[in-house]
């Protein structure tokens, strides 16, 4: 059987305004898709992680550029890419610099950032990362009926 | 998809009331808001979040630095009534086990 696929490509300046306006399409997008409540929620947190680093880079270096989203639609997944043209980032530097509080430390030494790339690789069942030419993040995330993955993290009822 | 925020004033504490969304741009207008708030000596700001159906990590970024700000001012910061999705933003990057995270009802409401 063959992979085919819907594609759905919107474009947005890359300000932090329209990053609502992508979460809006993707939620609509994925409820059709047949995903449920929590998965479209982590999916919304997953994408705008990406178009946050990708506007926020583009504000850092004073450009107004663009933002460019895919929407790849199977009938077992999703797949969102995010295309920053904007400037590099150092993968290994940043990959340095994520990740979970383990033992805190002082409130002085917490990190006001970096949590995007940790957050995305946390919620989506796949991340793939191209920096060759600007930024591109890949997540894919499969709907649960087809059982390829299941989301360990208990959501927690405190 | 914008966020609106009340401050009540309660004998003990200072209440501040999010409805709507949290992201890279509603979170400058937040962290600016709360930072005054908590910028007063002594302090007890409780935020609540029932009416927030959407946060990521720029609202972490705001949390975080509130929380800085109120313990250089001996202040307080104490966030409640989390909807599920937004408590597990907290969950995965620990830092529920950094910010004092409750359920407690409003007075007189």
């Amino acid at each position: 059987m063959t992979d085919t696929f819907d594609f759905i490509e919107m474009k947005i300046p890359a300000k932090a305004e329209y990053v609502g306006v992508i979460r809006l399409s993707l939620s609509g997008i994925a409820n059709r898709m047949g995903f449920n409540y929590e998965d479209i929620e982590d999916l919304k947190v997953a994408v705008s992680e990406a178009i946050t680093n990708a506007v926020t880079h583009a504000y850092d270096d004073h450009k107004e550029g663009e933002v460019t989203i895919g929407f790849g639609v199977y009938a077992d997944r999703i797949e969102v890419m995010v295309a920053d043209h904007g400037g590099s980032f150092n993968l290994e530097d940043i990959k340095g610099k994520i990740g979970p509080y383990e033992h805190v430390e002082t409130v002085e030494s917490l990190r006001e950032g970096g949590f995007g790339l940790f957050i995305i690789d946390a919620l989506v069942d796949k991340v793939e990362i191209n920096n060759e030419y600007g930024v591109i993040v890949l997540m894919t995330k499969y709907l649960q009926e087809t059982g390829v993955e299941v989301d360990a993290n208990q959501l927690s009822t405190r | 998809m914008d966020l609106s925020i009340d401050v009540v004033n309660e004998r003990d504490k200072l209440i501040a009331v999010l409805v709507g969304e949290v992201d890279v741009y509603t979170a400058p207008k937040l962290k600016e808001s709360l930072l005054f708030l908590v910028k007063k000596e002594q302090t007890m700001l409780e935020v609540d979040m029932t009416g927030v159906s959407y946060m990521d990590s720029t609202g972490l970024g705001v949390i975080i630095s509130v929380l800085k700000a109120a313990k250089e001012h001996e202040s307080q910061l104490r966030l409640s009534n989390l909807q599920d999705s937004v408590m597990r933003l907290f969950h995965i990057t620990g830092l529920d086990k950094v910010i004092d995270i409750s359920v407690s009802i409003r007075e007189g409401r």
